[in-house]
């Protein structure tokens, strides 16, 4: 019987993500005899290495030998760590990189590139085994080999069959095997023990490493000496020897099982994945669990003393409805935190990007990251990151400028972008910031005019300017180049950020830098909701969106082309939409505008007043999709399930905003008409 | 293994009496739809409007935690409206459009039985010109010297306004 493997494949994948991911953050921070770093580079190699072999991706395990050999001359002091290395690392993880997401998905890669960077590998290794002292034979190649194999005793138990090594073995060649036993008396004898030895002998013109690589598992519970018989040193320029052979396995018994074999599934990216979770809040998720258990049984003992008559079983009664109550707070709370990964995982990859844009960009940068272990929704910050690779790229491209021009400005030559998160009330808020040159006032004025965005004489405040640069199609950068200014881009990123809920700002000082804060909501599974009526039915506006709500003063309702509604509030001319009319709910006849109340709300930059009958209060709501079992509904950017059971929608403020300019053409608005003649 | 097998046809509805059909009546016509779709059958409740939505999608429903959207099959096949009562019940559906399963709900007058059928039994809809939207029709077949009328429940619940958008995210 045997294991499918397949099950795991998607961990083996994630975990080499991650080691990826290890692998790139100690290299960007290794230095000269900084072994931990390697040694930690190295173990995330192994660990792919082997686990590629195991899940049957031979060409990430090949790959991924070569740069563990490397790495392995590294942390013996065979060779020091230089740039050229360290560069050539990282576009070795980059390989691998796509390797396993080419894998993963089922796509095609750019084979070329991979094998222009083994190869790479390969000559930096054979430079290495040149002036290696004696250490040539090694990695050296040989017609024949014979391997002498004395498992341990426990090797079974750790899940390690000889007969599948012999199989593996087999395959790079025919090999002939001799068996020792040490059997015990038969009444000593412990069937889950090994007692056999082999001496294999393959004939196979194949390197050393091949062979080690079959026996790499139990390496640490076998005795192995491999040894090359009629030695041939080969040279090492012909690096990429092929592990596939045409030979049939012979002195192995019948079928050998290929590892893993052609057991690449393409298989279609999964769109849920997966999240490791810290044990600690498994535990206390199942302490909640427990109590919440008590809780119950003490309210169903409550409710026989009730049956029986008795007074103090109300109170009793009422008290554990209380206790209930706690539980399930505490209990959501937790099962959100198990969603909640730190940022970090997000900020990790900047500094090879700031790394790599250091060195097209030929500009100094540093990289400061703080409150990385602020804590978010896993959904938001997979969606986050795109927008703020976007934003830091800005920053260095734009922002600081070439050491030249620092110098001159009498700034440190080396520029810094600082990444900061917090928590500020229910929001996480991160901030990009930079001490480059800051926002250029004058071009992005000039852009904006040609553009036809602003008029000529017309007096914008900074601030004002300042968002013009979230406007589609907008860019100010002289040149474009190649990492950022193609015009696409900050309207996107506002886009993507609002459709988390979040919200983006920026500030600048001219000479100065300038700075991005970002807000966004913890989760994008509950808001902070205000509930509204409107014609009898209940709503949700979210309150992030949310900037005052007021009593009408009829003598500030005034309309436009008699048909358009304006509010003045306080100096602002506010355009007012009915939300019976926008919803279309002709069910009743919603009150008149003198007894409706208005919200008003911030949109796509601009505001706009709803006109509501009531507001029911605020209260958290949990967003479900409406996608799930319908579709998306314009104007709505969910529902949410109120405590009677009964749903109610929640409204999406720039949806309504769009669907009240499309209705505005064939409404007329009669009702306002007849509340005026009224 | 084998042993397996033989559940799963047999929870997949293919033995040797044939597909499993739920029917239900809407204005006295018996129609049929395929058992395996069907989740639960319960009494109508209040929905929620959906705004700007057409007048058979009656709104959405909270069925235990998930969002359920409930589709009135009198209006959706231009028949006269009647108004809820006790036997006015809602079938709950599961409908596979675009690889995705989506649940919802159908009104209907009455659920009235489970019946076996070949579908070797099966005709196909006559030409009805305008009447009807066919396309909904999977076909016809008598039981019992009634006509029963097969819906297909995926094309059914996602044309029009119910369609899953192609694009979706």
């Amino acid at each position: 019987m045997s294991i499918d493997i397949g099950q795991f494949t998607q961990t083996f994948l994630d975990e080499s993500f991650e080691g990826l991911d290890v692998m790139e953050t100690h290299l960007l921070s290794l230095e000269p005899g900084d072994i931990e770093s390697i040694d930690a580079i190295f173990r995330a190699a192994h660990s792919i290495k082997g686990g590629a072999g195991t899940f049957g991706f031979a060409e990430v395990g090949k790959f991924t030998h070569g740069v563990e050999t490397l790495l392995d001359q590294l942390r013996a002091g065979e060779s020091s760590v230089d740039e050229a290395k360290k560069s050539l690392l990282l576009e070795a993880v980059d390989c691998i990189r796509e390797m396993l997401t080419a894998a993963r998905d089922g796509t095609q890669l750019d084979t070329d590139a991979i094998v222009a960077v083994e190869r790479r590998v390969q000559e930096m290794l054979s430079v290495k085994a040149d002036t290696a002292d004696g250490n040539s034979q090694e990695s050296a190649s040989a017609h024949r080999w014979r391997i002498k194999f004395v498992p341990e005793r426990d090797v079974l138990r750790t899940g390690n069959d000889p007969l599948r090594l012999i199989s593996a073995l087999a395959e790079l060649g025919p090999v002939s095997a001799q068996c020792h036993d040490s059997l015990p008396l038969f009444e000593d004898l412990d069937p889950e023990e090994c007692h056999l030895a082999w001496t294999l002998d393959l004939d196979a013109e194949v390197e050393r490493s091949a062979i080690e690589e079959i026996f790499e598992w139990v390496e640490d519970q076998a005795e192995i000496t491999i040894e090359a018989c009629d030695t041939q040193a080969e040279t090492q320029s012909s690096a990429c020897v092929s592990l596939e052979s045409d030979n049939k396995p012979i002195a192995t018994s019948g079928d050998a099982e290929t590892i893993g074999g052609s057991k690449t599934n393409t298989r279609a990216r999964a769109e849920g994945g997966s999240i490791r979770v810290n044990t600690d809040k498994i535990d206390a998720l199942i302490n909640m669990v427990g109590e919440l258990v008590i809780t119950q049984s003490m309210l169903s003992q409550f409710g026989e003393q009730l049956e029986s008559g008795n007074r103090e079983g109300i109170e009793n009664l009422l008290e554990g409805l209380s206790l209930l109550e706690r539980n399930t707070r505490e209990l959501q709370e937790n099962v959100m935190s198990i969603r909640m990964l730190p940022i970090s995982f997000v900020f990790n990859r900047f500094p090879r990007l700031i790394h790599d844009l250091g060195e097209t960009l030929e500009k100094n940068i540093q990289l400061k990251l703080s409150g990385e272990q602020t804590e978010l929704d896993k959904n938001v910050l997979e969606k986050i990151s795109d927008p703020l690779v976007h934003l830091v790229r800005n920053s260095v491209d734009h922002g600081i400028e070439t050491p030249e021009i620092r110098q001159e400005a009498g700034k440190p030559e080396v520029g810094t972008v600082h990444l900061n998160a917090f928590h500020k009330g229910g929001n996480i808020i991160i901030e990009i910031s930079d001490d480059g040159a800051g926002l250029n006032r004058e071009r992005i004025l000039a852009k904006a005019k040609e553009n036809g965005l602003i008029q000529e004489g017309q007096i914008v405040a900074d601030e004002q300017i300042y968002e013009l640069i979230f406007a589609p199609g907008f860019s100010t950068a002289k040149e474009l180049s190649d990492v950022s200014g193609r015009g696409v881009g900050m309207d996107v990123v506002r886009r993507n950020i609002r459709a988390l809920g979040g919200s983006v700002e920026v500030s600048s000082q001219q000479g100065q830098g300038s700075k991005f804060t970002i807000r966004l909501p913890l989760t994008l599974s509950i808001l902070d909701g205000q509930l509204i009526d409107v014609s009898g039915s209940s709503y949700v506006i979210p309150l992030i969106s949310i900037v005052e709500s007021v009593q009408i003063d009829m003598n500030s309702m005034k309309t436009i082309a008699e048909k358009r509604l304006v509010y003045k509030l306080r100096d602002e001319y506010i355009p007012v939409i009915s939300l019976a009319d926008v919803l279309g709910s002709a069910v009743k006849e919603s009150r008149s505008i003198e007894e409706s109340l208005l919200v008003v709300v911030e949109a796509e930059g601009s505001r706009l007043a709803l006109l509501v009958d009531d507001l029911l209060g605020q209260q958290q709501v949990v967003i479900k999709a409406l996608e799930t079992n319908f579709k998306k509904i314009e104007g709505l950017s969910g529902a949410t399930i109120l405590g009677d059971g009964t749903v109610a929608l929640i409204l999406d403020v720039s949806g309504l905003l769009s669907l009240s300019k499309r209705k505005m053409g064939n409404l007329n608005w009669l009702r306002t008409q007849d509340h005026a003649a009224a | 293994m084998t042993m397996g097998q033989t559940t799963a046809d047999e929870i997949a509805g293919v033995n040797a009496e044939g597909d499993q059909y739920l029917t239900f009546i809407l204005a006295g016509e018996e129609y049929g739809i395929d058992i395996l779709r069907v989740q639960e059958i319960r009494g109508w409740t209040k929905t929620t409007a959906i705004p700007n939505a057409p007048d058979y999608l009656r709104g959405v429903i909270n069925l235990r935690g998930t969002i359920v959207p409930i589709i009135d099959l009198r209006e959706r096949f231009g028949m006269d409206a009647l108004e809820y009562g006790p036997t006015t019940v809602v079938i709950v559906v599961k409908a596979i459009c675009e690889e995705r399963d989506r649940i919802m709900g159908i009104v209907v007058d009455a659920v009235s039985e489970v019946y076996s059928l070949q579908m070797s039994e099966l005709q196909p809809p006559p030409d009805l010109g305008n009447v009807v939207d066919e396309q909904f029709l999977q076909g016809l077949v008598t039981v019992d010297e009634k006509m029963v009328i097969l819906l297909d429940i995926d094309l059914l619940l996602n044309a029009g306004a119910l369609a899953v958008e192609k694009a979706s995210a």
